[in-house]
């Protein structure tokens, strides 16, 4: 187990410097030019060349990025060109909001994709199956923005339940977390449900039966437990596409995130930004994964880290 | 007579179909007494296991009870609410199944899984004291350490004693053992029955043993009912379905039970080695660590020696785990592998990758399962066709022709080529994998278990295209078994396997007449033999487990050195093979 983590943990930091590696090349071979955009369409050559040698960006690129990952291993990740601020900071400062919106995130689709796929499991054939996964359908197929403006309008608008947007209390998070939430509740049910009918015909299902338990009993204690282990797996990639939501779903919502740092940033080419905001998420794509794998040993048991 | 514990009257079970409901079982009437044996018969598709479920009431959806009555001590069970029927399930009639692998949860502990059994119909009842009784009962190895281990960790031959466990915990009235021991290797089979038979004799159980195995029925059967498509075709006390069976497919189904002792003596076989095995060894690495090291190996196969001969069958015998497939993969060269092998003059390379066509060409095999070994979607002429496609030989309408020629050897009828496999029985399925091996006319032809999975009257019949093609063609056959009736009805010489190792190699007459390494023996007596009138040696009743082929790296298990006993005969020193491997 210790032997486990410790290699995992080496891989993650392989990982990470991959990512930081192609994520500043990119950056790097951007037409966009940075400096033009600090400096203003007005300034002079002399200027521009100033500012760029200022940033350092008139070096080599490998040492550029060399510089960069040796601030980066002290947990410096440099300053924002536009705010003059310590991008650790600013990030530092936003990442409770987008954390909560995560975790709130991975609940509603948990809670809605599990739930609705039990039962259409449960039901299978019936009307209610079929709605169900007409209805998951459109939750996998339908974009982001138009999910959380048809959720604003009905529940904010009309019903006037939950606040339009901004931050702070349960109710502020509870639309965000659904819009964000809700493609993977239309996977997780259409998951859950195949895995559920195919855990029902299980032998040991049967022989749960055979012992004589309620209904109820063999869904729960028997099936269920059964059912769920390919979907814990699937938890930790989640995290990487909500890391893509946060930036539409934090705009429309006015949700103080990272989300909304980065938009800002990529569209000031704000670079120092962009990287800290991506190195960020990377870290926790591959923390989530990690926890995931970490989790499925307690759940299923034949599962041994090594 | 006392009163029957559980009486069926002319049950009749159907499925809905589009075309109305269609019978599975018709017309069964039965009694059943306390104390009793009864043996249900047949074949697949015989109802034999539609009939236990309908007991249960458990039967799957879209299949009902269409008409009859079945009656628990007076009780009558089929018009009986669900929630009523739940009291009766496991406590007063109980159900054990053919798949211990699979029949038990894999996330939750032994322990629960029997405590819960008892709990639900005793909600007051010590379950955990009442579970460990429960396996200490049926002699599982350390039952307090079972308590909490999960069913993965248990061999087949474990978690089939535990299923009889949590079945007996609350002293049933009826006991449903449904192939209670077709998955189980036979000496694992000998135990589980034993056990069986002393528990019943304990508690008084009646006991409906399902088997397509007449060994089983000889040794268990109070009173047998031969079954065949949904109907009862005989029903008699043991000894009468055996010494004057008075239907005709009761006489049938006796007759294709293959027998050991109706092997007769053939002429030993003279001739080249088609196959020749030097010091062959396979180990599989087990990494772990920091780095990812290997840290142990499975050791599969160890310093194994033999020769195929031209035109001979070659039997593999032992249990579950022994090697004796990983020796089938080695010969055609899918796995890595240590020392020597030769086939048909070709050196099979040690990698387990690069083996040429040449190789690819002589060796051929037939698997186990024949709806797994051909693919659903492709048309069962391409199939056969498709090794002639991958050597390129002759012309599509030649090969054509060919696939004809090969479909009515095996016994098929050359206008079925178009159609798919799902259209074919399990054991036309197996002719269609057999006509593909020989498509390419090898030298050789590797029977992985071959007939293992078919009905004895298919299987038997199986075995006749076999013994057949090997005296028009002169192909050798490498035969792997764990069935030792059916290895002595068509074998020409047998090695005995046991951890990797050869531990008795022979001639049919010398391995069965004058067996003599411990294990061979008690592979042969464990055997069930389909003569009611035999009376077994009273053995002693014990649990073992095979030992772990696993080793940590440096160490390995005990060489086994084989000694000529006569005429060829190679026999282990016995003390050799008794070392527990630790891992």
């Amino acid at each position: 187990m210790a032997a486990y983590l410790i290699r995992r943990l080496i891989q993650s930091a392989l990982i990470l410097l991959g990512v930081s590696v192609i994520t500043f090349l990119l950056l790097y071979i951007l037409p966009a030019d940075p400096v033009r955009q600090i400096a203003g369409r007005s300034a002079t050559p002399e200027v521009v060349e100033n500012i760029r040698r200022q940033l350092g960006l008139d070096q080599p690129v490998w040492v550029q990025y060399g510089n960069y990952l040796w601030g980066l291993l002290h947990g410096d990740m440099g300053r924002s060109y536009l705010q003059r601020s310590e991008v650790a900071s600013l990030i530092a400062a936003r990442l409770p909001a987008t954390l909560q919106l995560m975790l709130g995130a991975i609940i509603a689709e948990l809670v809605i994709g599990l739930t609705l796929g039990v039962v259409a499991a449960l039901n299978r054939g019936k009307p209610l199956d079929t709605s169900l996964m007409v209805a998951s359908f459109a939750a996998v197929s339908a974009p982001q923005f138009v999910v959380a403006l048809l959720l604003l309008y009905v529940f904010a608008v009309k019903l006037g339940w939950f606040p339009i947007g901004g931050y702070g209390t349960f109710s502020h998070l509870v639309l965000p977390s659904i819009t964000m939430g809700i493609m993977g509740a239309g996977w997780y049910s259409r998951m859950m449900r195949s895995s559920m009918l195919d855990v029902l015909r299980a032998d040991y299902i049967r022989t749960a039966r055979a012992k004589g338990l309620g209904r109820m009993r063999v869904i729960l204690r028997h099936a269920l437990p059964n059912a769920i282990l390919p979907v814990i797996a699937m938890i930790g990639m989640d995290i990487g596409i909500f890391m893509g939501g946060v930036v539409v779903v934090e705009s429309v919502f006015g949700w103080p995130g990272i989300g909304q740092l980065a938009w800002q940033a990529i569209q000031r080419v704000d670079i120092p930004i962009i990287m800290g905001v991506t190195i960020t998420s990377a870290v926790a794509i591959v923390l989530g994964n990690l926890l995931a794998d970490l989790i499925t040993p307690f759940i299923d048991p034949r599962i041994k880290l090594r | 007579m006392t009163d029957p514990v559980l009486s069926v009257r002319d049950l009749t079970v159907a499925v809905d179909t589009q075309a109305g409901p269609k019978p599975l079982v018709s017309d069964l009437s039965f009694a059943l007494h306390r104390g009793e044996t009864l043996c249900i018969a047949g074949e697949s598709g015989s109802g034999k296991s539609i009939t236990s479920l309908a007991v249960m009431g458990l039967l799957p959806t879209g299949v009902n009870v269409a008409s009859g009555a079945i009656t628990l001590d007076g009780q009558e069970l089929t018009k009986l609410p669900e929630r009523r029927m739940r009291d009766i399930r496991g406590a007063r009639i109980a159900m054990i199944f053919q798949e211990p692998m699979t029949s038990l949860n894999p996330v939750l502990t032994i322990g629960t899984q029997l405590a819960e059994a008892i709990r639900t119909h005793d909600p007051k009842a010590d379950a955990k004291k009442q579970a460990l009784d429960a396996l200490r009962a049926v002699r599982l190895s350390q039952p307090e350490r079972r308590m909490g281990q999960y069913p993965h960790e248990l061999s087949g031959g474990m978690r089939q004693r535990v299923m009889i466990a949590m079945a007996l915990a609350l002293k049933p009235d009826v006991l449903i053992a449904d192939e209670p021991t077709t998955a189980l290797d036979v000496t694992v089979q000998r135990e589980v029955l034993d056990l069986l038979r002393d528990l019943q004799r304990d508690t008084g159980t009646a006991i409906i043993l399902i088997t397509h195995d007449m060994g089983v029925v000889a040794e268990m059967a109070d009173r047998v009912i031969v079954m065949q498509s949904g109907r009862m075709v005989e029903t008699a006390p043991v000894a009468q379905i055996f010494d004057t069976p008075a239907q005709p497919y009761t006489r049938a189904l006796l007759a294709a039970v293959p027998r050991m002792g109706d092997g007769g003596g053939a002429a030993p076989i003279t001739a080249d080695p088609i196959a020749q095995l030097q010091d062959v060894q396979v180990s599989y690495d087990i990494h772990g660590g920091l780095l990812g090291r290997t840290t142990h190996r499975v050791h599969a196969v160890e310093h194994v020696s033999f020769d195929i001969l031209a035109g001979e069958t070659f039997s593999l015998v032992g249990e579950s785990g022994c090697g004796k497939s990983t020796i089938a993969r080695a010969i055609t060269g899918l796995v890595p592998h240590e020392g020597q092998i030769t086939v048909a003059g070709h050196s099979v390379p040690h990698d387990g990758l690069s083996a040429g066509p040449g190789l690819r060409r002589d060796v051929q095999m037939v698997f186990q399962d024949p709806a797994a070994a051909l693919n659903p979607r492709k048309k069962v002429g391409e199939l056969v066709a498709e090794p002639l496609v991958i050597h390129r030989i002759g012309t599509a309408s030649e090969r054509r022709a060919h696939v004809r020629d090969l479909f009515n050897r095996v016994g098929l009828s050359a206008d079925q080529i178009d159609r798919y496999p799902h259209e074919f029985s399990g054991g036309q399925r197996q002719r269609i994998c057999i006509a593909r091996a020989l498509a390419l006319q090898p030298k050789l032809i590797i029977a992985d278990e071959s007939v293992s999975a078919l009905d004895v009257s298919v299987q038997a019949r199986v075995l006749e295209l076999l013994a057949e093609l090997k005296a028009e063609f002169g192909i050798s056959y490498l035969f792997i078994s764990h069935d030792m009736a059916v290895v002595e009805n068509i074998s020409d010489r047998i090695a005995v396997m046991y951890l990797g190792q050869i531990v008795e190699m022979g001639t049919r007459a010398q391995i069965f007449g004058n067996p003599q390494h411990p294990y061979t023996r008690r592979l042969i007596e464990s055997v069930p033999v389909p003569d009611p009138a035999f009376i077994r040696a009273p053995s002693p009743r014990m649990a073992t487990e095979v030992p772990s082929p696993v080793w940590a790296v440096g160490s390995g298990p005990a060489r086994v050195v084989l000694t000529d006993a006569g005429g060829g005969h190679l026999v282990a020193e016995a003390a050799a093979t008794d070392d527990a491997a630790v891992s």
